[in-house]
């Protein structure tokens, strides 16, 4: 099946969350993003964001978590009905993100996807540029990220 | 040479900061991999050449990730950054493989003055991160806020 025949465009589907405790935080931006707001609680106090807080990074990379354990899931939910779930490739990547607002330690992020456009390439026969809407909201709500990603399928 | 702090006067545009090199691991692949994108063909050698990727790839997030910390040893660590409000495009245009070495550069297109925020400027630049074979693999344009000097300095 292909992921346009399984969701509707403009479908909102909830694939799953993640929690951002401060040991994660500064773990992550250690290694990838060592700016004072997101390795020193104190000193994160007097930027901008107010406080300790993920890296953008982190929160992006967080989605891709979850989603490839939603697509594990979802690949045995079809396989289950007898279907055959959308074989997916790389990403050439993503456009228009925003970190809305600052992810802080011990936030919890609801992450979301949203079929937005399918459409066969002319270049390669056989192969699926999907775009979708990648959304993550913390616990009170409150949208904290957002990005349209391409995703390839193979027909 | 003495130290130097990067304010958003310092981001003038057509200036460019060199970024890497960095020496991408296959260890390292393998552990944000698991950590964060759990597919076959970022764990696993054999798995990766039998992918359209051709090898071990890191993943675009860890690429990503390698590339904010290429920007934070060559210009963040220095500057008195205030974050980004987000990434306007960012493409992967070729794999990163076990044994690719990265560099690359950031360039300064356009820098103003808030007007929302007194005393902060936003830069925005573009960014390219090519392999040890001068192939860009990641292309990336965004926007990084600045502390700006307190108003009677003047740039260095």
């Amino acid at each position: 099946m292909r992921m346009a025949e399984i969701y509707s465009i403009g479908q909102k589907i909830e694939i799953g969350s993640y929690t951002f405790d401060a040991e994660r935080i500064i773990d992550f931006a250690t290694q990838f993003d060592p700016q004072f707001f997101h390795i020193d609680p104190k000193a994160a106090k007097e930027s901008l964001f107010g406080g300790l807080c993920a890296s953008g990074w982190h929160s992006c990379s967080a989605w891709m978590k979850t989603f490839v354990a939603f697509w594990s899931a979802e690949t045995a939910r079809l396989q289950l009905q007898g279907l055959s779930a959308p074989k997916l490739g790389p990403s050439p990547g993503f456009k228009n993100l925003q970190w809305l607002r600052p992810v802080f330690a011990g936030d919890t992020v609801r992450y979301s996807v949203t079929l937005l456009s399918s459409r066969e390439l002319t270049s390669r026969e056989g192969w699926i540029l999907n775009t979708i809407l990648c959304e993550g909201e913390n616990q009170d709500g409150v949208p904290v990220i957002r990005f349209e990603s391409s995703v390839l399928e193979f027909a | 040479m003495a130290d130097e702090t990067l304010t958003f006067e310092d981001f003038t545009v057509g200036r460019s900061f060199a970024l890497g090199p960095k020496a991408v691991k296959s260890d390292e692949i393998i552990a944000f991999a698991m950590e964060f994108d759990p597919q076959p063909m970022h764990l696993d050698e054999e798995a990766g050449r039998n992918s359209i990727l051709g090898g071990l790839a890191a993943s675009g997030w860890h690429t990503s990730s390698m590339f904010m910390r290429m920007m934070f040893d060559s210009y963040l660590s220095k500057a008195l950054s205030e974050g980004s409000p987000g990434i306007d495009v960012m493409d992967w245009r070729k794999p990163v493989l076990a044994g690719d070495t990265l560099s690359g550069r950031s360039l300064v297109i356009d820098a103003r003055l808030m007007r929302s925020r007194p005393g902060i400027g936003i830069v925005k630049f573009r960014h390219e991160v090519e392999n040890q074979r001068g192939e860009i693999v990641c292309f990336g344009e965004n926007s990084i806020m600045f502390r700006a000097r307190p108003s009677g300095e003047s740039a260095a």
